[in-house]
């Protein structure tokens, strides 16, 4: 009995990041890398994995460490703690990837002021064991994956005709090239919280 | 003079941080229902930026080449404690001021346009009067969209809106074609 409910709980706590509590469908944190990078597919991945591997190992540490955390200097102490693991993954992906890494540039470095990762280790991360906390970082970062790459994928389908660097439409097709500038990440963002609205709606009333 | 000139124009419309970088939207987003709120955060925003030119400056100079790994961690840090300090000194000698900007700055120190302000013109190998320049430039530039934004949703208040569009899918929708009408600027410099 203890044990179904603990794997309920346990699911319960990796799959709200992914639906309820999408991090940036419903909680709209995480906004400028959701928009500035996912000028197609494969960036909008990358940034979903870097952000995956820097929010799991802060979340890891900082639950680790909660007890001895003083309470005056936590956001700080958390800052420090995310700035690393940021450094680690921007080295990271300079020596393995360095075509992804050079898109990217700076916001790569910017996942630092992340709201949706200091959030996490605020509301969560300080006050629960670690293996929920792992959980809940996995959860939240494949639901912020998620969207970015849906993101990704509509702009660069509408305005490159291409699906990760894959040639769709052929020839005739002529590029929606707004898309893949700024303001199709404003629209495109827009429109999709729209439909979630509309898909939370219906299934409230 | 001329680059200066270029620098700044260039931050403040071309390349304008919130709307063509996607920087600092939270606020962007969150605090623009008032216009003089608006308004005052953009002046706390140009502020913060000033200090964060003046800060990534001394670091660039004296620190980061000795151990460039320390970039990030230190470039946050010592902003937040700068602003911190200021804050501090404001509260003593301007309480003024500090009633106007104050509640803001905190806000701000952790805001990704500050962050990336300082990355940007690192990476441009911005000198003192350039990193000033540029840092005013973006300022005005997150100055401008954020009153923009603040007016117009100003007016959409009045307007009989479907209960569905409201809130944040109609403000990154706004928020859209605003940075169309500023991809106008885009030409502007080549002659």
């Amino acid at each position: 009995m203890k044990s179904q409910e603990s794997i309920s709980k346990n699911s319960e706590e990796f799959l709200k990041g992914i639906w309820r509590e999408n991090p940036v469908f419903v909680a709209v944190l995480g906004m400028c890398p959701a928009l500035a990078v996912t000028n197609s597919a494969i960036n909008g991945l990358a940034m979903g994995l870097a952000t995956t591997f820097v929010l799991f190992f802060s979340s890891t540490l900082v639950s680790l460490f909660r007890s001895f955390i003083p309470k005056q200097v936590r956001i700080t102490t958390f800052i420090v703690i995310i700035a690393t693991f940021v450094t680690v993954v921007d080295m990271l992906l300079a020596a393995w990837v360095p075509d992804i890494h050079k898109e990217l540039g700076a916001f790569i470095a910017l996942i630092v002021v992340n709201c949706l990762i200091l959030g996490r280790q605020e509301a969560f991360s300080s006050k629960n064991p670690v293996g929920y906390s792992m959980l809940d970082a996995l959860g939240m970062s494949i639901g912020f994956t998620i969207a970015l790459l849906s993101i990704g994928v509509i702009r660069e389908i509408l305005g490159n005709g291409s699906l990760f660097n894959i040639d769709l439409f052929g020839q005739n097709f002529e590029p929606w090239i707004i898309m893949i500038l700024p303001p199709g990440g404003f629209l495109v963002l827009g429109f999709l919280l729209l439909c979630f609205n509309r898909v939370l709606n219906k299934k409230s009333s | 003079m001329n680059d200066f000139i270029w620098i700044f124009v260039s931050a403040l419309l071309v390349n304008n941080f919130t709307l063509s970088y996607f920087l600092g939207l939270c606020p962007f987003l969150g605090v623009s229902q008032r216009l003089d709120t608006a308004f005052r955060l953009g002046l706390a925003n140009i502020f913060v930026m000033i200090i964060t030119a003046l800060c990534s400056y001394a670091l660039n100079q004296w620190v980061l080449p000795f151990a460039p790994y320390l970039r990030l961690i230190s470039f946050i840090i010592v902003i937040a404690s700068a602003v911190q300090f200021v804050e501090m000194a404001m509260k003593k000698l301007s309480p003024d001021l500090f009633r106007k900007l104050g509640i803001f700055l905190p806000l701000i120190t952790t805001n990704c346009a500050i962050l990336g302000l300082a990355l940007f013109s690192t990476n441009k190998g911005y000198g003192f009067w350039e990193g000033l320049v540029y840092a005013l430039g973006a300022g005005g530039g997150v100055t401008l969209a954020l009153v923009l934004m603040a007016g117009i949703r100003e007016e959409t208040r009045l307007l009989n809106i479907p209960k569905l569009v409201e809130g944040t899918a109609l403000n990154l929708i706004i928020a859209g074609i605003l940075s169309m009408a500023f991809m106008g600027f885009a030409g502007l410099f080549s002659t």
